[in-house]
């Protein structure tokens, strides 16, 4: 039985999963998460550290068994032809370190093996662009290039659904946007992804919908520009008064949620800061002006930014999604 | 472009053979364990208890009246090596092995030895030999020597098959097991089970590369023992292959067993010494396992390493085919069997 065709039909979900649920002990890491990963779609699970992603996804890949709930990959169950489907499946994963004293090919020619049919290691190479490195071993390897290699042993078997499990976490900018050039080559191909990461900007980046867990539970899905329009207001205001604490806090939020447009008001991380969700800024800010004028203090420093996930996540949690 | 035919992976069974034996072979410290260690051993040992020449027995007189002229008495013999000591120091002598015996000076004389020592034993007696001769006694006749100093009956014709079974255990069980230990904490074995391969491929891969090097690695021991010291194989090369190579399956399947549960670095190297400990103080490998108590020999006997070494020197002292060999062979398979079946079922991939 090779899978020469995928076997899915359009309507149906590259991947579904209903109601898993997984306990560590008193800890109940995932609890009862229904998902749903189109074809050729980027999926990803954002969330902070200990949200439960890493569990999630191990269970969705077959590799941990979930103590309740249905997983279906590729309109296949895990359990029946586990061969068939992994052939099918490209997976990171987050700890795995690749043997130090293999160079680059050996280790892709290795994982190339595993495969009944896939690409040649010198397009993954060339993908990779490790073409350059293909003698180095891997523990000679920098950072990002060790992480695309790892991404690489997962394309090697041409996968029609390609798991990452933070792929970026570590690396630095320039890294990460060559690991998601690579990403995107994938996905223009027509690859399906399922991603999890803490970095809100590389789910806005790389996903077409995003589900945000926390504490095992989801807490919001959509596409990020839905996500962001579900907190009311794309647009963020941060504004501080002079005179700092000696302001009317309750007075001032009140006339602050007042001003047009205006969705939420959050006191700020200092004492006479502020954080305002506004749906149109140019009706917002003039109104501010006024209101500022009229309550006889100054503007002392004002800010406007678009809404990021980060906010979404703040506003639908209450927390925020890094520790750091 | 040359590059392109080397990126055509072979069958995941072979490829997981070449990279395993790659990983081995570029470590420094494998290197080492596996082959140069062994020689090393072989070298100092076989240089500390070469067969002695002239000089058989070392002894030390104690100062006193009548000493010099014992001493040369003692010392027309050819037997005998004097060793000279200061007034006091015939005890440290002694004790640190330079004197075998003590002669006290006198009418009779009294010799100073430690029983246990068999040198010291045979010091005594050949030294009282040579005194009473001196003092007039008559032999009543003289046996006829027949001098068995034949290659294959030395102290390194026999330490070396010892060595080579030492050998196969260590790098059986580090090689598997250590390997997998290490691969488990690495996360590698999760991730390759998240592939299509095929678990007991890579199983197999793992000891097949241990295979591989065994080959080298009695090669480079009995090789070096043939050039350095002369050490005979008197059985066929086929039979002392056939036996490493079962002793070093059934190594691989007592690794495999260690590691099937083991999570940590720490934790198999500790259960790696408890298992391998007792063998090589019980099996042999340095001394006659004969020469523990009776009561203990059906556990020692026991041993896949008695076993193991047992029928390697069965083969390279004594010329034996793999029929003689029967029972320590049959021991080994036990071993070998039972390990992998148990090891199978109890190991985690995770």
């Amino acid at each position: 039985m090779r899978p020469e065709q995928p076997t899915t039909a359009p309507a149906e979900p590259a991947l579904s999963c209903t109601g898993i649920v997984k306990r560590y002990g008193d800890v109940l890491a995932v609890d009862g998460l229904d998902l749903e990963v189109r074809c050729g779609e980027c999926f990803g699970l954002l969330g902070p550290n200990g949200a439960g992603k890493t569990t999630t996804i191990e269970i969705l890949e077959g590799l941990l068994a979930p103590d309740a709930g249905r997983v279906r990959v590729l309109g296949c169950a895990w359990g029946e032809q586990d061969d068939a489907l992994r052939a099918r499946l490209g997976i990171h994963l987050q700890e795995s370190q690749l043997d130090e004293k293999l160079t680059v090919i050996e280790t892709l020619r290795l994982f190339r093996s595993f495969y009944p049919r896939g690409r040649s290691v010198d397009a993954v190479l060339e993908l990779l662009e490790l073409d350059g490195k293909r003698r180095s071993w891997v523990g000679k390897l920098s950072g990002g290039q060790r992480q695309r290699l790892a991404v690489g042993c997962a394309l090697v078997g041409d996968p029609e659904l390609l798991f990452l499990d933070e792929p970026t976490t570590g690396l630095d900018p320039q890294a990460r946007r060559q690991l998601w050039a690579v990403l995107q080559s994938y996905r223009a191909a027509g690859g399906t992804v399922l991603l999890t990461t803490h970095y809100m900007d590389e789910a806005h980046v790389l996903c077409d919908r995003i589900a945000i867990v926390d504490y095992g539970k989801l807490v919001s899905e959509g596409s990020p520009d839905e996500l962001i329009l579900s907190i009311g207001a794309p647009h963020i205001v941060e504004v501080a008064f002079a005179g700092g604490a000696e302001s009317q806090s309750a007075d001032l939020q009140e006339r602050l949620a007042a001003l047009p447009d205006v969705d939420t008001v959050r006191a700020g991380e200092s004492s006479g800061a502020w954080t305002v969700t506004a749906a149109a800024l140019h009706r917002t800010l003039p109104a501010l002006a006024r209101a500022a004028a009229e309550m006889g203090t100054e503007i002392e420093t004002l800010a406007t930014r678009t809404a990021t996930l980060e906010d979404v996540f703040v506003a639908l949690t209450g927390h925020r999604l890094r520790d750091d | 472009m040359t590059e392109t035919r080397s990126a055509q992976p072979r069958h995941p069974f072979v490829e997981m053979t070449i990279t395993r034996l790659l990983v081995m072979v570029r470590e420094p410290e494998m290197i080492f364990w596996v082959f140069v260690f062994p020689l090393l051993m072989a070298l100092a040992l076989g240089i500390a208890f070469r067969t002695p020449s002239e000089t058989q027995v070392a002894v030390a007189v104690e100062p006193g009246a009548g000493a010099t002229e014992l001493a040369d008495t003692l010392a027309a013999h050819e037997s005998i090596e004097i060793i000279p000591v200061d007034p006091g120091g015939t005890e440290t002598a002694l004790r640190d092995g330079l004197a075998h015996l003590v002669v006290v000076p006198g009418d009779p004389p009294r010799y100073r030895f430690d029983p246990i020592r068999s040198e010291s034993r045979l010091a005594r007696q050949t030294v009282d030999d040579l005194l009473q001769r001196a003092a007039g006694r008559k032999d009543v006749w003289t046996g006829r020597d027949e001098t068995v100093t034949a290659t294959g009956s030395r102290y390194i014709d026999w330490l070396i098959p010892g060595l080579l079974g030492m050998n196969i255990m260590g790098t059986g069980m580090w090689g598997v097991g250590f390997t997998l230990v290490l691969q488990r904490t690495r996360k590698m074995l999760k991730r390759l089970i998240a592939t299509p391969m095929r678990r007991y491929q890579y199983l197999a891969a793992l000891v097949a590369a241990r295979l591989v090097l065994l080959g080298l690695e009695v090669a480079a021991l009995v090789g070096f023992a043939r050039l350095m010291f002369g050490v005979p194989i008197e059985g066929s090369l086929v039979t002392l292959g056939t036996v490493s190579l079962l002793g070093a399956m059934t190594f691989s399947g007592i690794g495999l067993l260690t590691a099937s549960r083991a999570q940590t670095i720490e934790g198999i190297s500790g259960i790696m010494n408890v298992v391998m400990a007792p063998m090589w103080i019980c099996s042999g490998i340095f001394f006659a396992a004969s020469n523990f108590p009776d009561p203990l020999q059906p556990f020692i006997q026991a041993l896949p390493l008695t076993a193991l070494v047992d029928a390697l020197r069965s083969v390279m002292l004594d010329g034996n085919g793999l029929l003689a060999t029967g029972p320590e062979l049959l021991i080994l398979a036990a071993w070998c069997a039972a390990s992998f079946f148990l090891a199978l079922r109890l190991f985690k991939w995770r």
